[in-house]
């Protein structure tokens, strides 16, 4: 039995939802909570560190009942930048792509510079992505830079 | 230009930047005019500053306008825990310009972005502090006669001085060739360097200063605070290494100017005060012109 199959029935297939899949094992929860899937009525299935050919290891998670906008799924690209998205109809694949780290960033993030207005007042923290690969977000306004080691999430 | 907050040296273009410098060579000849009698400028200084508030001050008083405003945050009600909305949204009410220091960084971008009224910051934190760069930038203008393809040396903490920060992008616009002179630990952090590489402008870096004095035309040297180290004879060490004096400057070139942004504290020594090429006191009188220039063309005056 291959692992593909092993993993399926780790992790039931569903009839209509989004499967976000190649997630890292360390970023599982986090997409949990950009995804807001915390506070969602519907099932949510996931799993992590599962074997990945690719990756080594891997998280998935499988949200029934929901499709999401590009712009809400490509924030989890700051956590999970080659995480890949399927939307699931009648237990069949309709399409399949990959997330895409957005060029700003608004109140998903929070600034790591302690002294940041953003860690003040009562202003959501934007951030302009200088660099897509190692995910650099400078802040609007403290102009530091958080990148992925002091990145946290509000 | 007119209600145009100046938050980040960047907000201005080089060409607002050059105007802001041709405005201040005209207050510079006449620095006493009745031309800001119905204005009011709110200066609001959230932490103690000695030259900045005095020089807006000044400016603002030498042109007939109003000051209202306080010089620390203790007697307001930001010590009764208003946010800095709230200041902010009151005190525009009562005037047509806000000049603001605060330690908050990013604090200016934000009351920028709520206030009724242009906002100047004169410093929030560690950020930025655009009209020291301004005043910097007219300094070299008039010690040089052009901001175009000259060296110009940093020295000191080149990693947490704003004004070197705020310099340095703005010079990026001007061809520059940059000497950046600091102990390993204290170097211009990659954020900055940045602009410099996008430009495709020359830079070197240095720990000592001996072999660039010869080659620049602008050593523009900063302070190293002790803060910034955990070790005290480390401290020392560096402190040492990085004072300039009378001898260093004898083999340097005819232009050569000496820049600061005050207050020093040992980097330069005094027997420097008297040579023809030091000018940071002259750089401290130009901050007067250059924000008169910059508070009158915010206001549409000029």
């Amino acid at each position: 039995m291959n692992h593909k199959k092993i993993r399926e029935l780790k992790v039931s297939a569903i009839e209509d939802g989004t499967v976000i899949d190649h997630i890292p094992s360390n970023a599982v929860f986090q997409v949990i909570r950009i995804l807001k899937l915390e506070v969602f009525d519907n099932m949510v299935l996931f799993a992590t560190n599962l074997e990945s050919k690719k990756y080594g290891t891997k998280g998935i998670i499988k949200v029934s009942n929901k499709f999401f906008a590009p712009e809400e799924l490509n924030k989890i690209a700051l956590v999970a930048p080659h995480a890949s998205i399927i939307e699931i109809r009648g237990y069949q694949v309709q399409s399949k792509t990959i997330v895409e780290t957005p060029d700003r960033i608004k109140g998903i993030v929070k600034c790591f510079n302690p002294n940041c207005v953003t860690n003040m007042e009562e202003v959501a923290a934007i951030f302009t992505v200088v660099d897509k690969e190692d995910t650099r977000l400078k802040c609007h306004y403290c102009e530091k830079i958080t990148t992925r080691t002091t990145m946290e999430f509000r | 230009m007119k209600n145009k907050s100046l938050v980040s040296i960047n907000d201005y273009t080089k060409e607002e930047h050059i105007r802001i410098l041709d405005l201040a060579k005209e207050f510079e000849k006449n620095p006493v005019q009745n031309i800001m009698q119905h204005h009011v400028v709110a200066s609001l200084f959230f932490e103690p500053s000695t030259r900045t508030r005095l020089s807006f001050e000044s400016a603002v008083n030498r042109l007939g306008g109003k000051i209202v405003g306080f010089s620390e945050a203790t007697n307001t009600s930001v010590k009764k825990g208003e946010s800095l909305r709230d200041t902010i949204l009151t005190v525009a009410n009562y005037s047509d310009l806000i000049v603001m220091r605060n330690p908050i960084e990013g604090s200016a971008r934000f009351a920028s972005e709520i206030s009724p009224v242009p906002i100047i910051n004169a410093g929030d934190g560690a950020n930025q502090h655009p009209t020291q760069t301004l005043l910097d930038l007219y300094s070299i203008l008039k010690t040089q006669g052009t901001l175009d393809n000259l060296h110009i040396a940093m020295v000191g903490d080149l990693k947490y001085g704003r004004t070197i920060h705020s310099l340095v992008i703005a010079l990026c616009n001007f061809n520059t060739t940059f000497h950046l002179v600091s102990p390993p630990e204290l170097k211009l952090p990659s954020s900055v360097k940045m602009h410099i590489k996008e430009k495709n402008l020359a830079y070197h870096q240095y720990t000592e200063m001996d072999e660039v004095l010869p080659r620049t035309d602008i050593l523009y040297m900063t302070r190293i605070q002790q803060e910034r180290f955990s070790d005290p004879l480390e401290y020392e060490r560096i402190k040492n290494a990085f004072n300039l004096h009378q001898d260093m400057i004898a083999d340097t070139k005819e232009n050569f100017r000496v820049l600061h942004p005050l207050p020093r504290v040992k980097e330069i020594n005094i027997n420097v005060d008297k040579s023809a090429k030091a000018y940071y006191f002259e750089q401290a009188l130009n901050g007067v012109f250059v924000r008169q220039a910059l508070i009158t063309s915010i206001l549409g005056i000029k």
